[in-house]
C-alpha cells in the first residue's frame, strides 16, 4: 500500500471528529497518515456528545417469557453507557437487540435519530454498531495479526499471485494496538499467549479498527483479575476517548462506575432507571444494583446475634 | 519481511532465530528425518547410493502428495478417511473406462477428476450439513467406495484387477506426465516427485500466504469464532475435501501410468498412512495448527524407512511397530507445543 492511499483512507474513515474532538482522536504515539482506516465505506464518526442510539421503552418477549420491558437509554459518541444487572436481568437480551441479533418486540430504536430495524448482526456492522463478545471471537493458536484481520484480510497481487499483504496486516495491528496502549513485543505470537486483558482489547482495537463507532462490551472484565481487569477499564476510557459510543455490560459496579457516563440498571427484565454519573454514587449505584431493601435484609440476617 | 525489519522493534533481537525455528511446526519432523537418514545411510549399504535414493524418494513422493492434503484437511479441524479409496476408485474409473468402454484416456482421466471432485464435494457437504464429525461421514464413504470398487471391477472385468492398460492408444503420452522419469548419471528422478515438490510448495503458499490459507487455520483452530467474524466456512471446508479428492485423483493416475495396472483393493488401508504422516509432520487432530512442509516430511520419513527396512534385510513388519513408535512420539510432541502455545490462555 502507497502513502497516498494512507492518506486518503484515513481522511474518508474519520473526517467528522477531526474536526470536532482532534485531540481525543490521536492519542500520544499515532501519527496521522501512517494507519489507514479500512477501505473508504466506515461510517463517519459523530461529533463527541452527540446521540448516536437511542432506544425508547424497548421490551422483548420470548413467546410468553417477557424477557425485557419498557427499557430506555441513549448511547452518545465520546461517551461509556454502563448496563449493569444481576444474572437474568435482561442484559443480555437488551445487547442482542442492540447488536442486531434479535428484534425487539416493543419500542423505538434508532439510529442517528433515523427508527431502524436490524434485520442481523450485519445490519449493525453496516451502522457501525460492533459487538465484542464474551468469546471475542478469536483463534487462539493464530497469530495476533492473523487473528486481527481474520475474514477481511488485505491482499495484493492478482490471480495466483493474490496473497495476504502481511507487511502491511502486521504494521496496522501493532499500530491499532498501540492507539489503545499496547505496546506489543511480537505481533507474531499466537493471540492464546496473551493474557485475557490483552485479548480483549485486541478484539476491541480490531472492532474500532473495521469502522465501528459504537462498541457493545458483553462483560469484558467479568472473568478477569482485579489487575487485569484494570486494563480493559482503560481501554474501555481509551475507546471512548477516541470518539466511540461505548455500552459497557457488567454486573460489577465497581467496574463500572469510574468509567461511565451513564447507568441503566436493569431488574428481572425491567429498567430500575438510568441516571447521570452526576446524579448518582457509587454507593447509591451498588445499592440500586443489590436491590437496597434486599440487601440490608441480608446485612440483617449475616450479622452475628 | 523488509517492512516488519523496519519497524522492527528492539526487544525483538532477544529472540534468537533458533527459538524462532522451534516454534515452526515441522520442525521435529525435520529432525526426525535427518536421524533416520543419517541411521540408514550408516547402517546399510545401499540407501546413500543414487539408485537407492531414487527408490525412497520415489516412494515418498505418493504418501506425500496424499499426506499434504490430508495435513491442509486436518489443520482445518477434519479428517478424511476415504482418501485411501478414492485413490483406488480414480484409477479403477480410467482403467475401466479406457481398457473396456474404449473411451479416449484423456477423456477417461478427465471424467475420473471430475468423480474425484464430486465425491470429494459430497463428502464436505455431508459434513458441513450433517455437522457429524468427519470421522464417521468419511468412514462410511470408505466403504462404499471400497464396496464399489470391488463390486464394480468385478462386474465389469471378471476379476479384481484391471489389465492390459498399457496397449491402450495415446497410452504413452499420458504417462509422460503421469508415470515417466529422468535420468541423472544413475539417478531416476520420477515424475511422481515432481508433483509431490510441486504440490507441497503450492500447499505451503496456500496455508501461509493466501486468505483461504488464513481461513483454513481458523476454522481447525475455532470454527464459532472464524464464522463470527466472517470466515466463508461452508466452502472453505468443502474445498479442503475436494482438495485432498483431488490429490487422490493424482496419486492414483501415477499409480496407474507407473504400475499400467490398478487392483481394486489399492488404497485401501492408507488413509491411517496419509494422517500418520500429517501428524508426525506437526499437524495437531484437533486442528488449526501444522503444515504442508511437515507432512511432506512425514511423508519423507515414512519413505525413507520403508525401503532402509528392506535395504537392511530386517522384517517388513518392523516398519509397523516404528509407524506406532513415531506416531506416538510425533502426538506427544505436538502436545506439548500445544500447551505451550495457550499457556496463558
Amino acid at each position: 500500500m502507497t502513502a497516498e492511499e494512507d492518506q486518503t483512507s484515513e481522511e474518508d474513515s474519520q473526517p467528522g471528529s477531526q474536526s470536532s474532538a482532534p485531540s481525543a482522536l490521536l492519542p500520544s504515539g499515532a501519527s496521522v497518515g501512517e494507519v489507514p482506516g479500512p477501505a473508504g465505506e466506515a461510517p463517519k464518526l459523530p461529533g463527541a456528545h452527540e446521540c448516536i442510539i437511542e432506544v425508547q421503552s424497548l421490551g422483548k418477549s420470548y413467546g410468553s417469557i417477557i424477557a425485557l420491558r419498557d427499557v430506555s437509554t441513549t448511547v452518545k459518541a465520546g461517551e461509556v453507557t454502563c448496563i449493569l444487572g444481576d444474572n437474568g436481568a435482561g442484559k443480555s437480551t437488551l445487547i442482542k437487540i442492540l447488536a442486531g441479533v434479535h428484534e425487539s418486540s416493543e419500542g423505538v430504536f434508532k439510529v442517528d435519530g433515523i427508527v431502524r430495524r436490524m434485520g442481523g448482526p450485519r445490519d449493525a456492522l453496516a451502522l457501525g454498531i460492533a459487538t465484542v463478545y464474551q468469546d471475542l471471537a478469536v483463534v487462539p493458536l493464530m497469530p495476533i495479526w492473523r487473528n486481527f484481520f481474520l475474514g477481511s484480510e488485505p491482499t495484493r497481487g492478482r490471480g495466483p499471485s493474490r496473497r495476504l499483504d502481511s507487511a502491511v496486516m502486521k504494521r496496522i495491528t501493532r499500530s491499532e494496538l498501540l492507539k489503545m496502549g499496547i505496546d506489543l513485543r511480537d505481533v507474531d505470537q499466537p493471540i492464546g499467549t496473551l493474557s485475557g486483558g490483552e485479548r480483549q482489547s485486541v478484539a476491541i482495537a480490531r472492532a474500532v479498527y473495521f469502522g465501528a463507532r459504537v462498541l457493545i462490551l458483553d462483560e469484558p472484565t467479568a472473568a478477569l483479575g482485579v489487575k487485569q481487569a484494570g486494563i480493559v477499564l482503560r481501554y474501555i476510557a481509551q475507546a471512548r476517548d477516541r470518539g466511540l459510543g461505548v455500552v459497557f455490560i457488567t454486573h460489577n459496579p465497581h467496574h463500572a462506575y469510574p468509567v461511565g457516563d451513564r447507568f441503566l440498571v436493569l431488574k428481572r427484565g425491567r429498567s430500575l432507571g438510568e441516571s447521570e454519573k452526576k446524579d448518582i454514587t457509587i454507593e447509591q449505584l451498588t445499592t440500586l444494583m443489590a436491590g437496597g431493601d434486599e440487601l440490608d435484609a441480608l446485612a440483617q440476617e449475616l450479622r452475628r446475634a | 519481511m523488509p517492512a516488519a525489519a523496519a519497524t522492527a522493534d528492539e526487544r525483538l533481537a532477544t529472540t534468537s532465530w533458533p527459538a524462532r525455528m522451534m516454534r515452526r511446526p515441522e520442525v521435529g519432523a525435520a529432525v526426525a528425518a535427518f536421524i533416520i537418514f543419517v541411521f540408514f545411510s550408516t547402517t546399510t549399504d545401499a540407501f546413500l547410493t543414487v539408485g537407492g535414493a531414487s527408490t525412497w524418494l520415489e516412494s515418498s513422493a505418493q504418501f506425500g502428495i496424499m499426506a499434504v492434503a490430508v495435513a491442509l484437511l486436518m489443520i482445518g479441524g477434519e479428517f478424511d478417511l476415504s482418501a485411501g479409496a478414492m485413490v483406488g476408485t480414480t484409477g479403477l474409473i480410467v482403467g475401466v473406462l479406457a481398457t473396456r468402454l474404449a473411451v479416449n484416456i484423456w477423456v477417461a482421466v478427465l471424467v475420473a477428476l471430475v468423480a474425484a471432485a464430486l465425491i470429494g464435494m459430497l463428502n464436505g457437504w455431508l459434513v458441513v450439513r450433517t455437522r457429524l464429525p468427519s470421522f464417521i461421514v468419511t468412514l462410511g464413504t470408505f466403504f462404499v467406495l471400497q464396496g464399489i470398487n470391488l463390486a464394480g471391477t468385478k462386474l465389469v472385468t471378471g476379476q479384481v484387477s484391471v489389465q492390459g492398460f498399457s496397449s491402450v492408444a495415446g497410452f504413452y503420452n499420458a504417462r509422460w506426465v503421469f508415470g515417466s522419469s529422468t535420468q541423472f548419471g544413475g539417478f531416476t528422478l520420477q515424475i511422481s516427485v515432481m508433483w509431490w515438490l510441486l504440490f507441497t510448495a503450492v500447499a505451503t503458499w496456500v496455508l501461509l500466504r493466501t486468505r483461504p490459507g488464513n481461513w483454513i487455520f481458523a476454522i481447525g483452530g475455532d470454527e464459532n469464532s472464524a464464522r463470527q467474524v466472517g470466515v466463508p466456512v461452508t466452502r472453505t471446508k468443502i474445498g479442503l475435501f475436494m482438495t485432498t479428492a483431488l490429490a487422490a485423483w493424482l496419486v492414483g493416475m501415477l499409480q496407474l501410468f507407473k504400475t499400467s495396472t490398478v487392483q481394486a483393493s489399492t488404497g485401501v488401508g492408507q488413509e491411517f498412512i496419509y494422517i500418520i504422516c500429517a501428524v508426525v509432520g506437526g499437524c495437531l487432530l484437533t486442528g488449526g495448527y501444522g503444515s504442508a512442509i511437515g507432512a511432506a516430511l512425514g511423508a519423507l520419513i515414512y519413505g525413507m524407512t520403508l525401503q532402509g527396512i528392506v535395504f537392511a534385510q530386517w522384517d517388513n513388519n518392523w516398519l509397523k511397530a516404528f509407524l506406532g513408535v513415531m506416531l506416538l512420539g510425533a502426538v506427544l510432541v505436538n502436545n506439548w507445543i500445544r500447551q505451550h502455545a495457550e499457556v496463558r490462555k
